[in-house]
């Protein structure tokens, strides 16, 4: 039985390399980077063997326990966590329980973490080349490590396998993993900053990890090699233990799993809350706007784009604080202008086959045009007006604010305007309603490329003249044009606005079957 | 607005539903081999067919959603694909296989429907709880769409294309994983506005509900209609489900499988 499972996670794994040429490069790409990241770690840790053993002791000790926290907390936030062997699908097989923990456990193996992860460990003998009992020790602690960071996750798993059912929990998960991902120059930096300044308390952390569960099994190999018999056994004692507590766990919850498996959805709720459509007009236009926002509030896919832009000042402020000078902020307000009215370029993409609604209804194109803008503009403008004023507290360059606002709002406007007609025209590959925002979308890449590339060339093109006038201003240095580029700014974008709402509705109103049909290609 | 329709008979009143030469080609496959069709009003309709006979690209480019490659339909005389809007004014469809806006609850989605068709606010909100109410999902009014079983997924966007009175309403596959009480529920909605001077049309593959429910039937395959009428006439004294395997051919086989009695 445990052979069948392990054939059946292998070859689970195989039919993932031929589902299709694009899988095969992401896998081909992931495996390479792991390697890459293994090769380093074991070059590491070849490296140690020469290092002091008090250096060792430390390096090996935090990163094993390091090893056993991110198979704790990754699964947990990658949606795409394993579940290819989902302990709720065995419940009609009748696989007695040991046989079903074990071969979990060494499916658990197979596949590029658990590989890499017990490669790395495995050379951690390596490091301890010093004695016998050293090299053994390092081993058998490999082992016990090892095995506790796959039981470790199986037990985060099935007992959040309820919880990570919940479509709310999925939304949220799936948003809060990008903001590490975002903020991951100054967290290195950070990072590497606090243990340069601190290094001399590492050793002592080590040993303090090293006699909790998360520390134990990787301490082995050093204290044997420093002579430390007895700290070594209880040590051996305590990784065994945390062992044995986690199984224990594990069977209880899997038992638990499998005679009820975890049930999705919500209680009913009463109606009553219209929540923005009681707000906004009652007309198609204020509907359109109403159900945008709505999304923008509730659909991680939106969420995701957005989560950039509170993150853009302290990517900015951390760059300026390190440099020392801050008029590159300035630049905060047109990039969040941007980065906000280009987020509408694929909203019909976004609403994929839904879009029907719009069509049998057969709502006018510039009032669905409208209303999208609407709704954007509607958190957009005062992001963008706060982005574009508050980096002159800090310069104090008063004089620039005319010629920023007006590029800002230029550029918020006449992307907008190109937005809407772009998104009238053209699909782009998104990822589908209900999916993780992270997830590689369906579809024609190639073409969401061309689309994107082209319309941030065209959106260049329309706030040429703001740019230009920034340039002037900057030549000539008199604040003069900076409050011509305000009026050019605010004038030629809103028009510009205009004219995009009016083209994208009248495109929208001729080729809508059209459109939707490029929607179905992609559900 | 009403025209005289190419091809109907001079004397008959102007039918809810006119296929005219409705033609689609998707690549190599002809999925709708010219089909025209004559859905006279206040009939309860039903297109029966085999999987891929071509019902749902028929009803798509009846309603707008798909544009034909020949041909054109017109509801109660009004041009679809020449006055679309005019068009969509007067009936209320119902898709197969297309996504709702989910992230809305089931009462903003129905009012979202009424208002982007330019409804007044109070009306939409009066109609909302009644259907809300006859649908039996007031309970669930405030739960998000994308929480709803699949039977209430189908009730919720029947709602949405009720909300608007229309004349005529196009249902594809409308009973598609409802649960018997609940598709009772639905019939008795529609039986009532059949009764008022309604035009429902009904697409579906479950042949006995067909014949209990609808008084025309239209035997659709491989993009044609190869029988159209009232019940009545088109089974011809039979079951419509063994007239319909008549009609549509294959069926029939019980050789095979002999293991499965061996036990």
């Amino acid at each position: 039985m445990v052979a069948h499972l392990l054939s059946l996670k292998w070859r689970l794994l195989l039919n993932g390399f031929r589902r299709s040429p694009g899988q095969l490069v992401g896998i081909a790409i992931g495996g390479l980077y792991a390697l890459g990241v293994v090769a380093t770690l074991v070059g590491t840790l070849v490296a140690l063997r020469w290092a002091d053993p008090e250096t060792a002791h430390t390096a090996v000790v935090l990163g094993g326990a390091a090893a056993i926290l991110a198979w704790a907390v990754v699964p947990l936030m990658a949606s795409a966590a394993d579940m290819t062997l989902d302990p709720s699908r065995f419940t009609t097989s009748a696989i007695p329980m040991r046989q079903l923990l074990a071969g979990l456990t060494l499916a658990g193996f197979i596949g590029l973490p658990g590989m890499s992860t017990t490669i790395v460990a495995l050379f951690t003998a390596a490091t301890w080349w010093r004695s016998v009992p050293a090299v053994l020790g390092a081993l058998l602690g490999a082992v016990l490590g090892v095995l506790s960071c796959v039981v470790l996750s199986k037990v985060i798993t099935t007992a959040t396998a309820g919880l990570a059912a919940s479509r709310r929990f999925k939304d949220v998960s799936s948003i809060v993993v990008f903001v590490p991902l975002v903020l991951m120059g100054p967290i290195v930096a950070g990072v590497f900053r606090g243990v340069s300044g601190s290094a001399g308390y590492l050793p002592e952390l080590a040993r303090t990890v090293s006699w909790t569960p998360l520390g134990a099994s990787w301490s082995l190999g050093g204290d044997l090699a420093s002579g430390d018999v007895a700290a070594a056994g209880l040590k051996a004692l305590i990784a065994l233990a945390t062992l044995l507590v986690l199984f224990a766990a594990w069977n209880v919850l899997l038992k638990r799993a499998l005679v009820a498996p975890p049930y999705s959805g919500g209680s009913g709720k009463r109606g009553g809350k219209l929540g923005l459509f009681g707000l906004l007009p009652g007309t198609p236009t204020g509907a359109v706007a109403a159900r945008s926002l709505s999304y923008w509030i509730r659909d991680p896919r939106y969420a995701a784009s957005l989560i950039v832009v509170p993150l853009l000042p302290v990517i900015f402020l951390f760059q300026s604080a390190q440099s020392g000078s801050y008029s590159l902020l300035v630049i905060l307000g047109p990039m969040a202008a941007f980065v906000l009215a280009w987020s509408i370029a694929a909203d019909v993409s976004y609403d994929n086959t839904a879009f029907a609604l719009h069509l049998a209804t057969g709502v006018r194109g510039n009032h669905d045009r409208l209303g999208r803008a609407l709704a954007c503009l509607a958190f957009a403008l005062p992001v963008v007006l706060i982005f574009a004023v508050g980096p002159f507290f800090l310069t104090g360059e008063w004089g620039w604010l005319p010629g920023v606002l007006g590029l800002s709002l230029g550029v918020l406007f006449s992307g907008l305007g190109l937005a809407s007609i772009v998104s009238a025209r053209y699909t782009s590959s998104v990822p589908l309603p209900g999916d993780s925002p992270f997830k590689k979308p369906p579809g024609n890449v190639a073409q969401t490329l061309a689309v994107q590339f082209g319309g941030m060339a065209v959106l260049f093109l329309l706030v040429l003249p703001e740019l230009v006038l920034v340039l002037v201003q900057s030549v000539t240095g008199d604040p003069l044009w900076g409050w011509i580029n305000l009026a050019v700014g605010t004038v030629l974008g809103v028009a510009l606005f205009v004219v995009g709402v009016r083209i994208g509705g009248r495109w929208l109103d001729r080729r809508g079957p059209e459109l939707f049909a490029q929607l179905s290609v992609n559900r | 607005m009403s025209v005289q329709l190419p091809g109907s008979p001079l004397n008959s009143p102007v039918p809810a539903l006119a296929l005219r030469g409705l033609a689609k080609r998707f690549g190599a496959k002809v999925a709708v081999d010219g089909i025209s069709l004559d859905v006279p009003a206040g009939s309860f309709y039903g297109v029966v067919g085999p999987n891929g006979a071509g019902k749902t690209t028929t009803l798509s480019m009846a309603t707008g959603l798909l544009r034909p490659d020949f041909g054109t339909a017109y509801i109660h005389g009004v041009d679809v694909w020449g006055d679309p809007l005019e068009a969509k004014k007067l009936m209320g469809i119902l898709p197969d296989g297309v996504r709702l806006f989910d992230r809305l609850t089931g009462e903003q989605l129905v009012t979202y429907a009424g208002l982007l068709r330019g409804m007044d606010r109070k009306v939409v909100a009066h109609r909302v709880g009644e259907l809300m109410a006859a649908l039996d999902l007031s309970g669930d009014a405030g739960t998000l769409v994308v929480d709803y079983s699949a039977g209430m997924t189908k009730k919720i966007a029947l709602a949405s294309a009720l909300i608007h009175a229309p004349r005529l309403l196009v249902l594809d596959e409308p009973f598609e994983s409802v649960d018997p009480v609940s598709a009772a529920n639905i019939r008795g909605i529609l039986d009532n506005y059949v009764a008022s001077g309604g035009t429902v049309i009904v697409s579906s593959h479950v042949m006995d509900l067909v014949q209990r429910m609808c008084d025309h039937v239209a035997v659709v395959a491989a993009g044609r209609v190869l029988a159209a009428g009232t019940v009545e006439d088109v089974r011809a004294g039979a079951s419509l489900e063994d007239r319909f395997v008549q009609l549509v051919g294959g069926g029939n086989q019980s050789g095979g499988l002999e293991w499965l009695r061996t036990f």
